[in-house]
This record gives C-alpha cells, sequence and structure tokens, in this order.
C-alpha cells in the first residue's frame, strides 16, 4: 500500500475529528487494557514468563541463522518446502508461482500482518486470483478496501452500523430490506459467505504467529477458527511469514504463548491455537497436499545488531497500541502504513524508510506505559529516541530547530551567562504577565493554541535563594518564616 | 551548623521551576531541612538537557549532562523536585556514556544518589510533614517519568495523607500521559489537546478542587489547559503543599497584590 505517513499530522487531525472513530477507540480504550491486567494478576507468574519470553527471543536473534537452518530441514523432512525471499516482490513472486502451479483462481486467507506488508491482496487480484480474507474484521476491511487499523483488531476503528452499511453495499445479492444491525446477524451474513469460499478455494494462504524449528510446524492462533478452514481444506496451504518468527522449541512456543493471548485481550488462550506441521501424511484423513513456507526478510536482518534489533523480539500482540494514548487518541491509520502504535512507530521507518516514515518516532511522549506492558520487555521509548537521534544527525530536524536547539544548549552550557539572561527574561515575562497567565505569547504558539501559558513570578529561584529578599540566605529566612 | 549527621543534599531545581514557580524551590528546601537534610542550591545549575536529549540531540544533551554531573558529584545525595528532571539524571545519564567508561562511572555514580524529592522525603529521610493544612479535595497526577521511570506512587500520597484538612480523590486516569511530552506538545498540538482534555475530563470526574502533582511540565500543561477551558480546578506542585505554602496563588493564578 501506498504509504500516508508523511501526512501523519493531517491524518491524526482527521481521525481526531472523527466521531464513530472516537467512539471506537473510546471502547478499546476501556476494554483490553483492563482485561490485560485482570488477566496479569490471575497468572501469578506472568512477569516471570515475560523475562522468558524475552530471553527465548533474544536466544534466537543470537543465533537466528542457526535455527533458521534447523527450521527448514524439518520443514523439508516433513515434506514440506521453504522459499526465502529478500524482498516483499521476492514474497510476491513466490507465492504467485505456487498459485499458478496449482492453477489456483481462489484464496482463502487467515490473517497475516505479513500479508498486508507485502500488499499481497492487490498483488493476486491483479494476476486474476481472487484472495478472500476470512478474519470477520478482515473480510470487513478488504469489503471497504481499507488497511487494517490495529494489528490484532484490524477493523476496531468501524462502529456497528458502519459495517451494517458496508455489507448492505456490497452483498448486493441479498434483500436490500434485511435486518442486519444485530452483530449475530452480522456474523451470520459473514459466515455464510465465507462458508463456500472456503470450499471452493484452492489454497489457502496463513500467516504464522511462530514458527518451531524442533519440529518444523507453524502455529496459528486465532478466535474464529477461520484459520484451521484455511489451511485445512485447500489442497495447497501457503503460510507466508517473517524469520524472526522462529523459536527453538515446542517449549518455547508454549511459554510465549501464554504471555501472546493475556497481553493481547486478556485471553488466558486464544480459542483456536494450532500447530501445523508439512502436508498431509497418508495416514491423515484431510490436509493439504503441499506446504510452502514463505520466509521473508524484508529489512530484517539489517535490524540485526543495529539499535533496533530487540524489535525483532516483537510477538504482535498488540498491548503497546492498546494501552498507548496516541493511538487511542488517532487510531491505527493515521500512522499511514500497515502498523500502527508505539510498535508500529519503531517498525516502519525501519521497513519503509525515515524519508517517508520520519513524523510517527516523533508522535510520542514518550511516557513509557507501552514498554511497561510489552510481553517481550521491548524499550519502545528508548528506540524511538533512537530514530530521533538518527535524524537529528541526518540534519531532519529541520533548520530552525536545529538551530534553536543549538543556542539553548550553548547557553545551558554557560551558567553564567544562562543565570544572566534568564533573570532579564524572566522579569520582563513577569512584568507582561501580570495576570498570572498568557493567552498567547510570540513563539509559543503550539502551546497557547490550546492552553494557557502561566508567567514567571519576578526572578529566578536560583537567584532569589541566593540573592535573598535581604541579601541573605534564603535557606534560613524560610526557617525564619518567610514565604516567596 | 555543620551537623556530620545531616546529609548534604544539593537540589537540582529544574529549569521550569526555576524560571516559572520558585516557590517550589523554596518548599523543596523547607522540606528538606525539616527532614534534617543540609541544603545546597548550586548556582551553576541550569538544565538537565531533556530537551535535547528527547530531540535526539545526543552531543549537546551530553554536554549538558557533563556539567550536570560536574555541578553535582560532591553532594551526597542529588534531590530533584522532578520525576521527569530526576528520571533523566537517574535512568538517561548512564545510557548516554553507555560507550565511554570514564563518564559512564561518573554518571552511574551521580545516578546511584538522585532521587524525586516526594519519595525521597519518605523513602530515605522517613520524613511526615506536621501541623500543616490544606482545606480542600485534592486529585493527584502521576506523571510518567515520576511513575515509570522513579517508581513514584505511594510516597506523594502517604505524605499528603498527613496534611489536615486534604482529602484526595483518586482520578481512574491518574496514570496516563496529560499529552505534555516536552516538545511534543507544541510538536502536535492536536494530539496533546485530546491528550490533556481526556485528563481534565477525569480529573472533573473526582470533584477535586486542586490539582496536584510532582512535575511541573504535567503542571503547566493541564493548569494551562484549565485555565483555557474555564474549569475552576487549582494546580500546585505537592511540595507547596506539604510545605505549608498551600495559601499561595496556584498556577497561573496573578500574584497577590496586583491586579
Ligand atoms: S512491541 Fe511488544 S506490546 Fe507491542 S505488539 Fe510487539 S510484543 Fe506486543
Amino acid at each position: 500500500m501506498q504509504p500516508t505517513s508523511p501526512n501523519f499530522k493531517a491524518n491524526a487531525k482527521a481521525a481526531l475529528a472523527d466521531r464513530p472513530l472516537q467512539a471506537a477507540l473510546g471502547k478499546l480504550a476501556q476494554g483490553f487494557p483492563m482485561r490485560r491486567a485482570e488477566a496479569a494478576a490471575r497468572l501469578p507468574e506472568f512477569e516471570r514468563l515475560r523475562d522468558q519470553a524475552r530471553d527465548i527471543k533474544d536466544h534466537v536473534l543470537e543465533n537466528l541463522d542457526r535455527y533458521l537452518e534447523l527450521y527448514e530441514a524439518k520443514v523439508v523432512e516433513q515434506g514440506g518446502q521453504v522459499h526465502w525471499c529478500e524482498t516483499a516482490a521476492d514474497a510476491r513472486a513466490a507465492i504467485l508461482r505456487i498459485c499458478r502451479k496449482a492453477g489456483a483462481i481462489s484464496v482463502t486467507k487467515s490473517k497475516s500482518m505479513i500479508g498486508e506488508e507485502i500488499a499481497i491482496n492487490d498483488f493476486l487480484e491483479q494476476n486474476g486470483i481472487e484472495p478472500v480474507e476470512t478474519d470477520l474484521g478482515e473480510y470487513i476491511i478488504q469489503l471497504r478496501r481499507e488497511p487494517p487499523s490495529h494489528i490484532i483488531a484490524p477493523a476496531i476503528h468501524l462502529s456497528l452500523d458502519q459495517v451494517a452499511d458496508t455489507f448492505l453495499e456490497k452483498h448486493t445479492d441479498l434483500d436490500p430490506n434485511r435486518a442486519i444491525r444485530e452483530p449475530r446477524a452480522l456474523l451470520e451474513e459473514a459466515r455464510t459467505r465465507l462458508r463456500g469460499k472456503f470450499l471452493g478455494a484452492d489454497v489457502g494462504l496463513t500467516g504464522a504467529n511462530m514458527l518451531i524449528a524442533e519440529t518444523g510446524s507453524n502455529v496459528l492462533v486465532t478466535n474464529e477458527g477461520n484459520a484451521d478452514l484455511t489451511y485445512g481444506l485447500p489442497k495447497v496451504h501457503i503460510v507466508i511469514a517473517s524469520l524472526e518468527k522462529i523459536v527453538p522449541t515446542l517449549e518455547d512456543a508454549t511459554t510465549i504463548l501464554r504471555v501472546l493471548a493475556r497481553s493481547a485481550t486478556g485471553q488466558d488462550m486464544s480459542v483456536y491455537t494450532t500447530f501445523c506441521t508439512g502436508p498431509k501424511r497418508p495416514q491423515d484423513l484431510d490436509g493439504p497436499e503441499e506446504y510452502h513456507v514463505v520466509l521473508l526478510d524484508n529489512g530484517r536482518t539489517k535490524m540485526i545488531g543495529s539499535e533496533f534489533h530487540e524489535m525483532l523480539r516483537c510477538i504482535r500482540c498488540g498491548a503497546c497500541l492498546n494501552h498507548c494514548p496516541i493511538y487511542k487518541s488517532v487510531g491505527g491509520h493515521a500512522y499511514g502504513w500497515v502498523y500502527s502504535g508505539p510498535m508500529g512507530a519503531v517498525l516502519i521507518p525501519n521497513l519503509i524508510g525515515m524519508e517517508t516514515a520520519g513524523h510517527l518516532p516523533n508522535a510520542s511522549t514518550l511516557c513509557g506505559k507501552c514498554e511497561s506492558v510489552c510481553p517481550m520487555r521491548i524499550p519502545l521509548p528508548r528506540m524511538l529516541r533512537r530514530w530521533r537521534q538518527r535524524q537529528f544527525a541526518a540534519g531532519r530536524g529541520g533548520f530552525v530547530a536545529k538551530t534553536a536547539l543549538g543556542l539553548w544548549a550553548g547557553l545551558v552550557t554557560r551558567p553564567k551567562l544562562y543565570r544572566f539572561l534568564m533573570g532579564l527574561g524572566v522579569a520582563a515575562l513577569g512584568q507582561l504577565g501580570s495576570k498570572g497567565k498568557f493567552k498567547w505569547l510570540p513563539l509559543a504558539g503550539g502551546w497557547t493554541q490550546v492552553r494557557d501559558l502561566a508567567a514567571p513570578a519576578g526572578d529566578t529561584f536560583v537567584a532569589q535563594y541566593h540573592k535573598g529578599p535581604r541579601g541573605d540566605q534564603s535557606g534560613d529566612l524560610i526557617r525564619k518564616g518567610w514565604r516567596p | 551548623m555543620n551537623d556530620p549527621t545531616q546529609p548534604n543534599v544539593g537540589l537540582f531545581a529544574t529549569c521550569l521551576v526555576d524560571l516559572m514557580r520558585p516557590q517550589v524551590g523554596f518548599a523543596a528546601v523547607k522540606l528538606l531541612e525539616a527532614a534534617g537534610c543540609r541544603v545546597s542550591v548550586p548556582e551553576a545549575q541550569t538544565c538537565c538537557g531533556q530537551p535535547a536529549y528527547n530531540s535526539g540531540d545526543e552531543p549537546d544533551s551530553i554536554a549538558i549532562a557533563k556539567q550536570v554531573i560536574e555541578t553535582f558529584s560532591e553532594f551526597d545525595y542529588i534531590v530533584v523536585p522532578s520525576g521527569s528532571c530526576g528520571g533523566m539524571i537517574k535512568r538517561h545519564y548512564p545510557e548516554m556514556f553507555e560507550h565511554d567508561s570514564g563518564w559512564l562511572a561518573k554518571a552511574t555514580a551521580l545516578a546511584a544518589k538522585t532521587h524525586e524529592l516526594l519519595s525521597f522525603l519518605t523513602d530515605v529521610r522517613n520524613y511526615s510533614p506536621t501541623g500543616v493544612s490544606y482545606a480542600g479535595r485534592a486529585t493527584y497526577h502521576d506523571s510518567c517519568s515520576s511513575l515509570r521511570e522513579m517508581q513514584v506512587k505511594a510516597q506523594p500520597r502517604k505524605l499528603l495523607g498527613a496534611v489536615a484538612g486534604l482529602t484526595i480523590a483518586e482520578g481512574n486516569e491518574a496514570e496516563t500521559c496529560c499529552g505534555f511530552g516536552g516538545l511534543f506538545c507544541v510538536k502536535y498540538p492536536d494530539i496533546s489537546e485530546s491528550m490533556v482534555d481526556a485528563k481534565i475530563d477525569d480529573i472533573v470526574k473526582t470533584g477535586a478542587d486542586t490539582l496536584l502533582a510532582g512535575d511541573m511540565g504535567c503542571l503547566m500543561n493541564i493548569s494551562g489547559r484549565l485555565q483555557r477551558r474555564g474549569i475552576a480546578v487549582r494546580a500546585r506542585h505537592a511540595a507547596e503543599v506539604l510545605a505549608g505554602m498551600g495559601d499561595l496563588p496556584a498556577i497561573g493564578e496573578p500574584a497577590k497584590g496586583r491586579d
């Protein structure tokens, strides 16, 4: 998809004025964080599991080449095939090749952020193959031709009415006067439509929450069971995953599963957790005849060893979005690409470039809430600051901002000059702001657009302290009851 | 005068207190002395460098950090009436010198003795105010850095619990960012506005007449917006109330004797 990240400010402004979006974000803000807190509280070892999960991924990243080789060997041993793809274009081409070979005209898909990252749907359509999203949220946004606004709840930005309107508009073969304003009715309608698609699909395309080196399996986690119908019914199963999804053992996978759903939705476990291993064996009753893994790099190996290395621990749980006050203000689409929230603000510049996504690491108060809930203990604020450092070093802070900062820093590191000038400035401002506050001040537009500015109180604290009203130490005076 | 049992405390007032709200500095001095400390206010102090650091300006933040380290190394403790500037010294200075072992040692030593004011009073000095009163219903805003970088949560509530006449009404969103974020609030004013408005709605829900916090940045942001919206909640630094200075004009109110 064409990123709109350069328009972040305009996107954000529009999002703030979008009533249904704000209502949806309000609901999200109440629901997920509360459920996560409850789930964490129910599990005494939750914090310890977070440490373990972090350590597992750190170990994998240290030994990624070895685990990838082990994993491939296992996949092949089970009769599957791994397609190594460096770029999004390579991955699209690999998928198309497999589809062509299978003579596919219809591909069912379960939710995959990598699928979004490589924009596989548009590509398949351009090549005459129909992609069908089977996750309800993804199905809705596919009908609306929108990108997901949340990594685990792609249609979270929509109200029930908006979904109903979409169904009425797109499902034109059905009675336009049917009653579908209830969640149940919407669900039934989507289910009925999808049922036929499941049965008719030639290829099933799924993502992977993890890839297990020990067994060559991929793990699929859903609440709808759609992934199971996606991989189990068609003749060909394609798994699309980025290479940092690997974990060493089944045991490690279960450790991460224990923090994944709790962090994401506050469930102890997602409703469906599936381990898929290779194609159907002779004794199996069903399953795909072919099993392919399209393993995507798309910039990940460049992150290894960089200041963004730890971002590769991410398991895409969405907790950092759910708890982010910026995300909760503007929603996912404002970020302008397939990821969003704190993880998006770190990841997107890595994947599509700082030039395009430069706003994202800056649009944060670095409040630290995301890091405090991230199951993988990823230091997201630190990495946002790292992007700012790169931008500053590359001279992207903007000339005015950079010059102003430089002048200010020059002053701050010269205490005598600082004291002198601040004393003058504070006195002058104190005179001007005799009502105690300013409604407007030159150069303070960003501040006074929204709020009043308290006026300073006459002289600086340090000067008052050292001079004291009668020239002696204010420490003594305060003890004697003097008030500023 | 020079009681050897009294720790030598260097007060880092922070640039916002220094320039915008001197009475917080005086309140801090008073509280620290009441808690049995010898207090110094080095004249060479300016700013902790956070605006530069959070703007990605590493060279300038390093220069500023070195100056703060040199100014304050001589003290037993460095006390800061702000979790944000305290967190800068305690958490971020060592981070900055990751690759400079000489300065890393100095930064780590300084970090180890740096404390946020309110938590220093309770955790290190076991101090509790006596004979202080404040008639009002206050809600306490946990600044992000106080809460998450300096682990300040119970300490201010414990101190304020000893103030006669003061009730604390907790907001559901006490721990949510107010949208200040240093330069964030001027770079992204629309988002900042929506965040500070959410904060204010939560404050109003508590029915409080006073907003207390331990960070001037948040206080100026929230009080500025309260005044712009015409909401009569007064904002003060918690240290002012604890030091018995809760009757002085609140943030953004005209000084007495002026019109
Ligand atoms: S960064 Fe952490 S919290 Fe955010 S999606 Fe990734 S694992 Fe989850």
